[in-house]
């Protein structure tokens, strides 16, 4: 009995240990293949897709959706809700994955970390410079409410935050339109498409 | 007045994608409200953006991108020109803003790279290891007195600015700008009018061959391409005023609850 609780005490440790994964770990485990992707001789299309699984994985898409929203979000229904979230998965890889695959094997280098809290934990890194541009500092907002599965909520690049883009853009487009959501359905759901 | 006044106006034309005037209705610079930005006139915005995307499209990126083919020595020795006499707006910037040290190593490497460095076109302070140079002007130290920023604004070429920033531009021409003096009201055979607006325009080409692909990736991937440029502009001068390359949290996201209630599962 006591040998048996021993293993269960083991596998117990051994699994923390396995999959509590390390923010700064997580994005250059991330950045690696997203890198190896792009690097490959492939097709864009395929790099693309590539990238949109890598993204899948290791994006908490449905949590940006819900940022991106402000304080839209609080009045959607549940069925508005997860038409929104089918078309800003499908607006967020293609937007994602088309901003990158331009890029060429891009070299990241995680430099630092700073946690928040205990939900939050900002990853530093660098995207290395070439002769044809220069260093880019990216940091990497982690969601680390589960530490087994963290996720990636934000990229600041040199200060900018997608996320903040993102959300200004979903609220002039809602501003504009009395804030009709079924405007902002349609605008997602035609950049998808195009 | 006449040959001031066509100076002015081609002076704010030629600062090109960072400058930038205009007035508002409530137009106002509050002090310590940086968040009350407003897009005060926006309909009167979006259609300057559109004109200037149409003005971009058929001027200003064919030039950029024929600036882009020419060798790339003339191309950073140009780059490192504009670079260099811009020190002459922030030293004064660093100044104002209580930053003598900055000043000081700004006035070495502007005299460094003037003399050794052949009239700027090599930027020997860089090698010789002086820090960072980090651009400072007048909206910049405006934004750091506690003027806020006012309304945003677009002009025609120019793109976006607030009120602030434009206030800030126009201090350059009111005698903030030793090169403008120089070249507008100097007594010398080799400075002019010509001069001076030719190197403001090459400031902006320089700019607009720098950004080339990611104005058009952000364009291709936005789907309101003016809310997009309207953000990353704020967000820029936000963190400019900071003096915050990486940026700050409390800056970025102005309410960092708004993260901490979104739980996705």
């Amino acid at each position: 009995m006591k040998k048996i609780l021993i293993i269960i005490l083991f596998f117990n440790l051994f699994n923390n240990y396995v999959f509590s994964t390390e923010p700064d770990v997580f994005v250059q485990t991330t950045v690696n293949r997203a890198s190896e992707a792009l690097s490959k001789n492939i097709s864009k299309e395929e790099k693309i897709n590539a990238l949109k699984i890598i993204a899948k994985e290791t994006v908490d898409i449905r949590g940006i959706g819900f940022y991106s929203l402000g304080s839209a979000r609080k009045n959607l229904n549940d069925k508005e809700k997860k038409i929104y979230f089918k078309l800003f998965e499908n607006y967020f890889l293609k937007s994602f994955s088309s901003r990158l695959s331009e890029y060429t094997n891009p070299k990241i280098e995680v430099k630092s970390k700073k946690i928040i809290n205990k939900n939050y934990t900002i990853v530093n890194s660098i995207l290395i410079s070439t002769p044809d541009r220069p260093e880019v500092k990216i940091d990497w907002r982690i969601y680390t409410k589960n530490p087994n599965e963290p996720l990636i909520r934000d990229l600041i690049i040199e200060g900018l935050s997608l996320a903040r883009t993102q959300k200004e853009e979903f609220a002039s487009i809602l501003n504009s339109n009395n804030s009709d959501i079924n405007v902002l359905f349609k605008t997602l759901e035609d950049f998808s498409k195009n | 007045m006449l040959r001031k006044l066509t100076i002015t106006v081609i002076y704010i034309f030629l600062l090109a994608f960072n400058a930038n005037a205009g007035s508002d209705g409530e137009l106002v610079l509050k002090k310590d409200q940086p968040e009350k930005i407003k897009d005060c006139f926006e309909k009167l915005n979006r259609a300057t953006f559109s004109f200037n995307q149409g003005l971009d499209k058929v001027l200003i990126k064919p030039i950029a991108k024929g600036y882009r083919n020419l060798p790339t020595p003339i191309q950073k020795g140009t780059s490192n020109v504009v670079k260099n006499l811009s020190n002459l707006i922030t030293i004064p910037n660093n100044i104002l803003q209580g930053d003598v040290k900055t000043a000081a190593i700004n006035t070495g490497r502007l005299v460094v790279n003037t003399t050794v460095g052949l009239l700027g076109t090599i930027d020997v302070a860089n090698k010789m290891g002086f820090p960072k140079y980090e651009k400072e002007d007048y909206g910049q130290t405006l934004g750091k007195w506690g003027v806020g920023p006012g309304c945003y604004v677009v002009l025609p070429i120019l793109g976006p600015s607030t009120v602030r920033d434009t206030a800030g531009s126009f201090a350059n021409i009111l005698g903030g700008d030793p090169w403008y003096n120089a070249s507008i009201h100097g007594n010398n055979e080799f400075l002019s009018e010509g001069v001076y607006i030719t190197s403001k325009a090459l400031s902006g080409i320089d700019f607009r061959s720098d950004n080339l692909e990611s104005f058009e990736n952000l364009e291709k991937n936005s789907i309101d391409f003016y809310a997009s440029l309207r953000s990353l502009y704020l967000q820029d001068r936000e963190n400019k005023i900071k003096n915050n390359q990486r940026g700050s949290l409390e800056v970025i996201y102005k309410d960092e609850e708004d993260w901490e209630e979104i739980d996705s599962k």
